[in-house]
């Protein structure tokens, strides 16, 4: 480039020369694959949604979320061996605010569904769920209890399920980084009402249990109704 | 222990008392005798509860109240109170309350043995007998709004239940009204927390920065475990179910607590090379346990996530990858057999055993570093010493066993106490610390992981040695185990949490006709409120983490 010449630029020599400044010399971090594709231009043109789905999936928040025996392999994903922090996906953060993805690990009981329930409506928008286990699918090896929910399926929407008793730390690093790839792709299960809501105690239909409990129970209480006969 | 069990035994020497002593130390308020595999049984009149227990405790020393049990029977309800001594667990005696069918209400024995409290919570909650003069009968484990007793024998499973989700109240707030200084504020912690170890809700009041008052609210992962064994045949179908009590890694653990059960009362022997085996694997899943433990204590604490617990979770990973070698699974091991194991250690064993004492070869070294970090830093140290503090008698109270007993003091392991398995053969010391606060109990479990090297290191040259054609994993056990009708049983194995305990009553069937888990978990827990009130909220915290429970044990 030359000085008296302040009007005329030749374009392709500023290209080249940026982009051999920047490829080498001592300091070359900064370049990628990427950088060598875009030259020097820091502009790309994409969807917006797509560009957003991409970020979700590529920087997924999880929330720091332990229930029964699954939890304790979901640590070790999260530990030194398994990392789950490799594929952008591991950072636990102890509360729902700040979550986007709940992993779902282990058996869920009448008591706790409503608490968890109320857990992933803590959740911005738009969230994620991983169901981990067989109990988080169908109430696993206690599936027949009196107490146990036969599946989180049953309290809120779940996105993807990973089999096993407990899983493994790499299944469920196969199941996240598939989670991902649904994400980037801007696919996610649809957020339907599911059989189990929260309702109040008042606008429950009157039918025998209804009335025994009338007394004990103030109408604007929230409940859970479980209906085990129905429920798979 | 064997080589100073002789002089233990002799100093611990407690008075022994024949079974028709004890029955004329009780006297008029015996009205009935049976006889239980693991113990004499004295059937008493329901309103007698007390006096018996209180002459069992002061009289004959009978002064730990292991266990409850509660059951539905064809034609009266039972309340079975388990009773031994710390001193000698091996002297046992079971007290029976029978109540009528139409009006199950029995004497409470709260106000002898403080552990009762939550024993006669869950018999409520499950089986339906009330409990009078119990301070507060509510339901435990079950939501409040629960319809019928699950363990009963007319409750329908089908019935819609309707389960509420409300706002807690302050329960101190009416005391301080008019006290302007001392407003007491109302805190939930969990049943989502971080800090709870699972789903555990604490109900705290406080006073300013310190804790009024902390109620454990627990139930959020009652799994149904008791149920799901009884509908299980001995032979094949329980024994997958303990290892989902105490998840941590304790599998074998539990699941010797269901095979020393039925074994005693099926009358199966076990061959040698099994309980070596099962020494083996047991202690190392103890350190497994005793390492996350460890870990998450120091997250409890100073929230060190980056390197403690991932040092512990490394430790934990090399234990898991031996006893995935050993048992073909990481964390749910399923593994004992009645009367044995399932398979010999893997092929090649060379390579098995070689790997084991690497495991150990690094672990005094890793240990170091851990005292390094942990026991030795200052700031652990003046957060731990002095805090939750649990006298020796009061936990004796409560029932409390394991790390936490032996953290205040108390001498008592069934390891040794109580032989099982190898144990008795091998060489290796109970560690106890007096210091009764949150870092004895710390250094409990750390010392501990050093005893249970021993123990595998032991084990791993009997193996090593073992001649190939006596290598026995399993003795003959029929196809069906049908034990004889009314025979009951309550044995005890030393948990990775302490006393985990299981009582059979068999039906003449193939299934178990009632089966109760004495959790430890369970009874520790209780003594939390003993710990912290009046200590701040972090102190509970750490106090609720050197109890190193489990939900899924306390609920079952
Ligand atoms: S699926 Fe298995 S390991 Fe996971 S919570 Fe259920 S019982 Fe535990």
């Amino acid at each position: 480039m030359s000085s008296d010449q302040p009007f005329v630029t030749d374009d392709s020599q500023v290209l080249t020369d940026t982009r051999d400044a920047r490829l080498a010399g001592a300091d070359n971090r900064f370049n990628s694959k990427l950088r060598e594709a875009f030259g020097s231009s820091p502009f790309i043109l994409t969807k917006f949604d797509k560009f957003m789905n991409w970020v979700r999936g590529s920087s997924m928040f999880m929330l720091q979320f332990g229930i029964a025996c699954c939890s304790i392999e979901m640590m070790h994903t999260y530990a030194v061996k398994h990392d789950l922090d490799r594929f952008g996906a591991g950072v636990p953060r102890a509360s729902p605010r700040q979550a986007d993805v709940i992993i779902v690990p282990g058996t869920i009981v009448s008591k706790f569904a409503p608490r968890m329930k109320r857990v992933y409506d803590q959740m911005p928008e738009p969230k994620f769920v991983v169901g981990m286990g067989s109990c988080t699918i169908s109430g696993g090896p206690f599936q027949e209890g009196y107490n146990v929910i036969k599946g989180a399926e049953e309290v809120i929407p779940v996105d993807i399920h990973i089999p096993g008793c407990p899983p493994r730390p790499e299944a469920l690093v196969y199941g996240v980084a598939k989670l991902q790839e649904r994400i980037a792709n801007g696919e996610s299960s649809p957020v339907v009402v599911k059989p189990y809501e929260l309702e109040q105690f008042g606008d429950l239909e009157r039918d025998e249990i209804v009335d025994q409990l009338a007394e004990e129970i103030d109408t604007d209480d929230l409940v859970m109704r479980y209906n085990w006969a129905d429920s798979p | 222990m064997s080589l100073e069990r002789p002089e233990t035994s002799e100093s611990k020497s407690v008075q022994r008392h024949s079974a028709d002593e004890l029955a004329d130390l009780l006297g008029d308020l015996v009205i009935g005798r049976e006889e239980h595999i693991n113990a004499p049984g004295y059937v008493i009149r329901p309103d007698s509860v007390q006096e018996t227990l209180s002459l069992l405790k002061n009289e004959a020393g009978f002064d730990h109240l292991s266990c409850l049990t509660a059951e539905e029977r064809a034609d009266r309800y039972e309340s079975i109170y388990h009773m031994k001594k710390f001193d000698d667990p091996t002297q046992e005696v079971s007290v029976v309350v029978p109540t009528s069918k139409d009006n199950p209400v029995s004497q409470s024995a709260e106000p002898v043995f403080r552990t009762a409290d939550w024993h006669e919570r869950e018999a409520y909650d499950l089986v339906g007998i009330e409990y009078e003069g119990h301070p507060d009968m509510r339901r435990i484990l079950l939501p409040e709004t629960w319809q019928g007793h699950p363990l009963a024998k007319d409750y329908d499973q089908e019935r819609p239940q309707v389960v509420s989700l409300r706002e807690h109240a302050n329960p101190l707030q009416e005391d301080h009204r008019d006290d302007q200084d001392s407003e007491t504020m109302y805190l939930n912690i969990g049943p989502h927390h971080p800090a709870t170890h699972g789903v555990l809700h604490l109900e705290c009041t406080l006073d300013g920065e310190q804790v009024a008052d902390v109620n454990p609210d627990i139930g959020y992962l009652h799994r149904c475990e008791e149920q799901m064994c009884q509908n299980g045949t001995y032979r094949y179908q329980i024994m997958p179910y303990p290892d989902r009590w105490d998840y941590i890694s304790a599998g074998l653990l539990n699941e010797w607590a269901y095979a020393r059960a039925a074994e005693d009362l099926a009358d199966i022997e076990v061959p040698e090379y099994a309980q070596v085996i099962r020494t083996m694997g047991a202690e190392l899943c103890r350190i497994a346990a005793h390492m996350l433990a460890v870990g998450t204590f120091a997250l409890d604490v100073y929230g060190d996530f980056t390197a403690i617990f991932m040092y512990a979770i490394r430790d934990r990973e090399k234990a898991q990858n031996i006893l995935e070698d050993l048992t073909g699974q990481r964390l749910m091991f399923n593994y004992f057999r009645l009367g044995g194991v399932v398979w010999d250690l893997p092929e090649p064993r060379e390579e098995f055993f070689e790997k084991t004492r690497d495991f150990l070869e690094e672990l005094p070294e890793a240990l170091e570093e851990y005292h390094d970090l942990i026991t030795g830093n200052e700031i652990l140290q003046s957060r731990t010493i002095g805090t939750g503090v649990l006298p020796p008698e009061v936990a004796k109270n409560y029932g409390a066993t394991g790390p936490v007993l032996r953290g205040s003091g108390v001498d008592y392991d069934l390891r040794r106490d109580d032989p099982y398995g190898y144990y008795e053969n091998l060489d290796w010391n109970v560690i106890v610390e007096d210091g009764c606060d949150n870092y004895s109990r710390l250094l409990v479990r750390m010392k501990e992981v050093e005893e249970s090297a021993k123990i595998i290191e032991q084990c791993i040259d009997i193996l090593e040695d073992w001649p190939e054609d006596e290598r026995n994993i399993q003795s003959n056990v029929p196809r069906t185990l049908r034990p004889e009708d009314d025979t009951e049983i309550y044995r005890a194995v030393e948990g990775a949490k302490g006393e985990l305990g299981i009582y059979i009553r068999a039906d003449g069937t193939e299934k178990p006709g009632r089966f109760k888990i004495r959790s430890p978990c369970f009874s520790n827990l209780q003594t939390l409120p003993e710990m912290s009130n009046g200590e701040y909220v972090p102190d509970m915290i750490a106090s609720l983490g050197s109890l190193d429970i489990v939900l899924g044990e306390v609920d079952r």
